[in-house]
């Protein structure tokens, strides 16, 4: 699905990311953590090509990204859902709308898809909400938002940059319920997270990887978790 | 279809949800909706000033082109003799369709807009003036008319016209090109304010094409949700300005024939269709400048 070989990310002079050699598989799920400013939300932008590897390469879906041009960048991301810790809005459109919005950016037929919203809505628990506006969610509401959001096209992988950074623990355990049930259903899931005890509660429901990045290096953790 | 007609026609189609991705911006769209109104109110001035120009142009040449004055100056005992030497001289010119030697009634009418009806002609030393016409072919050789004038009737002048006719005509189709470049230039001056309109409203708007990058859009996409937009205003904006830029060309005071120049400047007949391609063109002018500018943001904010 993605594979980096050999990747490295260099800003303002410094390199920030080096020597990244590793491949996310089909169905997987992948935490990655590290401490603050390591670099996890830059290695998962570089998964959906937001940024572009200073070094080495990083393929998604088999292409390139240095590769590739914006348009086909974009139509890249279509196949992937990413959920950020702000979870960004359109604040003028309702929460179904904001939901919908990968279908019109896809071109997909927006009124043979209501349905599959108001499913999708209803699925993260938010069917009450979908006529909301972002700004009246709560911070748990708009982290499943995001997910809805997400989730809309069906992506074949999952990118969630620290997801219940912003909720308290029984939401972040329903939101990875969510993503659980995601991944059982084939999605690859790439969670960036520094909580050790949403690693350990997933990994006692499904096969987890985790990539912890230590002195700009992504290596393989497990034993001490 | 080709590709580039295919972007064009995409850009225009309509798609309610691309069309609401963008947040109302008031004061980016109330400005491009006045830029426009303004810069088609003056296009309306600037084209009736050109057809009027055109107009004018055409009268002056029409009117003197196939026309030429011989004036006689000589003593009293003199002149009938001279006209009739002229007329006899003219009678053999070739090119010359006909000719006469205006009265002196003809006489008193073309001086009375300067000295009033009563002007007493008898007592004034007035040439006598010779009016004629040349044929359609124009073959008249001016020069050669001169020299057998000066062999027969040493008092006689030829006036075709050519040296103060030329400059007016010359002056009027400056100024037709005038109007049209003026035209050109508020087009180019409302293309600079929807750019920069644009510029702010995408500057306004980094956090939607930053939510709409994330969910896959390309920047088609994104574009078309602006150029959309601006086009319209443009378009609505210029409709407004050339409906009240007609309405005072229509309050103008009417043609007159003692009016000459100003008093012609409007719209007839057909020409009053002209105006009407001014929102057209306006809403393409925007399409373009709003297109371009959004493009090469989006360009840089990658």
């Amino acid at each position: 699905m993605i594979t980096f070989n050999e990747a490295a990310y260099s800003y303002g002079g410094g390199e920030l990311l080096a020597d990244m050699s590793f491949r996310l598989l089909p169905g997987s799920f992948h935490f990655l953590t590290g401490p603050s400013g390591s670099g996890k939300t830059t290695l998962l932008k570089l998964c959906y090509g937001a940024l572009l590897p200073t070094a080495g390469s990083v393929a998604v879906f088999d292409n390139d990204t240095r590769l590739l041009d914006r348009d086909a960048i974009a139509k890249t991301r279509q196949r992937i859902g990413v959920v950020h810790q702000d979870c960004q809005f359109l604040d003028h459109l309702t929460l179904a709308e904001n939901v919908a919005l990968p279908l019109s950016v896809s071109g997909r037929n927006m009124a043979e898809e209501l349905a599959n919203v108001a499913d999708l809505v209803s699925w993260v628990g938010l069917s009450g909400q979908q006529f909301s506006r972002p700004p009246a969610l709560s911070g748990g509401e708009r982290q499943r938002a995001a997910l809805a959001r997400a989730l809309i096209l069906s992506p074949d992988v999952i990118l969630a940059d620290e997801p219940t950074g912003n909720v308290d623990w029984e939401m972040s355990l329903r939101l990875l319920r969510l993503l659980v049930e995601l991944n059982k259903m084939g999605k690859t899931i790439v969670i960036a997270t520094h909580d050790l005890n949403l690693i350990r509660t997933v990994k006692s429901q499904v096969p987890t990887r985790v990539l912890r990045i230590a002195k700009r290096r992504v290596q393989l953790a497990g034993a001490d978790l | 279809m080709t590709p580039r007609l295919g972007l064009v026609l995409g850009a225009l189609r309509a798609d309610q949800q691309a069309d609401r991705v963008v947040p109302p911006s008031g004061f980016t769209a109330q400005l491009t909706s006045f830029t426009a109104g303004a810069m088609a109110f003056l296009a309306v001035f600037a084209l009736a000033l050109s057809l009027a120009s055109g107009r004018l142009a055409e009268r002056w040449e029409a009117t003197l082109k196939d026309t030429a004055t011989i004036r006689i100056s000589a003593s009293d005992d003199q002149i009938a003799v001279q006209t009739a030497a002229v007329l006899a001289v003219l009678e053999t010119t070739p090119g010359i369709a006909s000719a006469r030697a205006l009265s002196m009634d003809e006489q008193r009418a073309l001086l009375a807009p300067w000295f009033g009806p009563d002007l007493p002609l008898d007592a004034l030393p007035l040439p006598q003036l010779i009016e004629l016409t040349e044929t359609p072919l124009g073959d008249l050789d001016t020069e050669g008319l001169r020299l057998r004038l000066a062999a027969e009737a040493p008092g006689a002048v030829l006036d075709d016209h050519t040296r103060w006719r030329e400059p007016l005509v010359r002056a009027a189709d400056r100024l037709r090109l005038l109007g049209l470049a003026s035209i050109v230039l508020i087009l180019g001056a409302m293309a600079a304010m929807i750019t920069l309109a644009t510029q702010a409203a995408l500057a306004a708007n980094a956090q939607v094409i930053e939510v709409l990058r994330l969910v896959g859009a390309q920047d088609s996409y994104i574009a078309r949700a602006f150029v959309r937009r601006f086009s319209l205003r443009a378009l609505i904006g210029a409709a407004a300005g050339t409906s009240l830029g007609l309405l005072a060309v229509t309050l103008l005071p009417g043609v007159e024939p003692a009016g000459a120049f100003l008093t012609g400047l409007g719209f007839q007949g057909v020409t009053w269709l002209w105006p009407l391609m001014i929102p057209p063109l306006s809403a393409v002018v925007a399409f373009g400048a709003t297109r371009a500018a959004t493009l090469h943001a989006l360009g840089r904010l990658s």
